[in-house]
């Protein structure tokens, strides 16, 4: 018996502005359209898993596919839902409790900053009140000290924005299709120094879908990429996270680098064997922390790596190979597994004008969010 | 969340007396060990600025600054040695006059949105002058 699983199908509506759609109905064409890509009927799925923040439960879409009755897990884990999903579904294959599993992420949220209540995580009305219960400052206030101790510049947010800007104008189903020079992203408004609109991903829609299965039901005439790891964490006690009134001076490993570190042992790969990475880029600082933080580089390495391309499709650790979030923008349920159907596509070889050259066989995600919570996978061909 | 001494307003934190990690606000359980026993402990009043943004846009509901009032406001962590690094809110918002390490100190200020009621919040305020 093997406890392998595979991706053999995925799924995705364009991402940005959706006037029409519902995020249900966003997450039924997904749906849909990974089934297609499997070559299996909703009939033939077991069990599904999936989330949004802001657009209903993600069960409700068994009205549209069709009430069979399956068992349909609601997950919700703020920006990391997605990671949470996949989690999920596969301890449900592993467990032996079904052979093909559906993963379904997807949102859809007005424009401007998350609308957010303090209550959701265990604080005090106080917090919202003093004007502190705003995402972004948290990502302003970590980045900037990273820069202050990792002697990081602006131009490198700055080519962070650009690097997405120009993968989105390569990815048909992206929100963000213009390039845009580094010019333009330190000269963009500022929002919460030192980051500017341009370096910042926006709320927007869209739905990605997978379809999962055990190595038995992957049909013999494909070659699958398998999910070789996904490990899903909380923060622990030290770790410097969204919203926290105070953190204690001993700090301690990020829950990002803890859940990348588990996902690389339980994979039995390490950082050095990727070659081809997604990691969060709420704004371009968290793209430059991650990359640290999930050990795919050491702390200040990113301002050499930046300034020669070496995260470029062409370069020797391609990151955000489609635009990351700041191209594709964050429904916040979907981009977990936005970041999953990426690396499959490029190591199945189907990225089109973005593919990266040379064959890639080692791909790794990380996905993170509030209250700090952070879920990496790795996946092999 | 302050408590008024004769040095001036301090912060009521709170410290677990089995494995004396020190919290702000003061919290009902101890988030390292999971101890229910913790204790209040007043935060120290002056510390260096260990972090910093500036909000420059209205925060939302239930943030009362908004609209037509709304003043950017800086935002940062501030290391109080031997003790913890707290966030709070700063008097000064111009990214020029903000710099990691510099020496902060406890004030009120009056909540955004609150002022007729005499509402205050709790913020950090640039020392001037070295003691």
């Amino acid at each position: 018996m093997s406890d392998r699983v595979a991706i053999i199908g995925t799924g995705i509506t364009r991402f940005g502005i959706h006037k029409e759609a519902s995020g249900l109905e966003l997450a039924a064409q997904a749906a849909r359209a990974a089934l297609e890509d499997a070559g299996l009927d909703w009939g033939d799925v077991q069990v599904a898993a999936g989330g949004s923040m802001s657009a209903g439960s993600a069960d409700s879409t068994v009205s549209q596919l069709g009430l069979t009755g399956l068992p349909f897990v609601n997950v919700f884990n703020g920006c990391a839902t997605g990671g949470a999903s996949l989690t999920t579904a596969t301890a449900m294959i592993r467990a032996g409790q079904a052979d093909v599993a559906l993963v379904v992420g997807y949102d859809k949220h007005p424009a401007g900053a998350f609308d957010l209540d303090p209550a959701t995580w265990g604080l005090g009305a106080w917090y919202g009140e003093a004007g502190l219960m705003v995402a972004p400052q948290y990502f302003a206030m970590k980045i900037r000290r990273y820069m202050h101790d990792h002697g990081i510049s602006d131009d490198t947010l700055a080519r962070v924005a650009a690097k997405a800007h120009r993968n989105g104008a390569l990815t048909p189903t992206a929100w963000r299709q213009q390039p845009v020079s580094e010019e333009d992203v330190l000269g963009s408004r500022l929002v919460c120094p030192p980051l500017t609109q341009l370096m910042f991903c926006s709320p927007g829609a869209g739905a990605v879908a997978l379809v999962l299965a055990s190595a038995d039901r992957v049909p013999a005439s494909r070659t699958p990429v398998w999910l070789r790891s996904v490990a899903f964490r909380t923060r622990r006690y030290g770790s410097f996270e969204p919203f926290s009134p105070s953190v204690p001076l001993e700090q301690t490993a990020s829950v990002s680098a803890n859940a990348a570190q588990a996902a690389f042992a339980e994979a039995g790969v390490g950082p050095q064997d990727v070659d081809v990475a997604q990691v969060q880029d709420t704004e371009s600082g968290a793209e430059v922390i991650h990359l640290a933080e999930t050990g795919l580089c050491a702390d200040g390495d990113q301002e050499r790596m930046l300034a020669d391309g070496e995260t470029e499709i062409g370069g020797h650790l391609p990151v955000n190979t489609d635009g990351g979030c700041i191209a594709n923008g964050e429904p916040v349920g979907a981009s977990g597994l936005r970041q999953i159907r990426e690396i499959v596509l490029q190591l199945s070889g189907t990225a089109g004008p973005r593919q990266v050259p040379n064959s890639p066989k080692v791909g790794f995600t990380h996905v993170f969010g509030a209250p700090g919570v952070s879920a990496c996978a790795v996946l092999t061909r | 969340m302050l408590r008024q001494t004769d040095d001036g307003p301090r912060l009521i934190g709170s410290r677990c007396p089995s494995c004396k990690a020190i919290a702000f606000p003061a919290q009902q359980a101890c988030s390292r060990c999971g101890a229910r026993d913790v204790e209040q402990e007043l935060l120290d009043r002056r510390g260096a600025l260990w972090t910093w943004t500036v909000q420059t846009f209205p925060p939302k509901a239930p943030y009362r600054g908004g609209g037509d009032d709304f003043s950017p406001f800086g935002v940062g962590y501030i290391e109080l040695p031997g003790q913890l690094r707290v966030e709070s809110r700063l008097t000064e918002h111009r990214p020029d006059r903000l710099r990691i390490g510099m020496p902060m100190e406890l004030t009120t200020i009056p909540l955004p949105g609150g002022e007729s009621e005499g509402l205050e919040t709790f913020a950090f305020a640039p020392v001037e002058d070295a003691e």
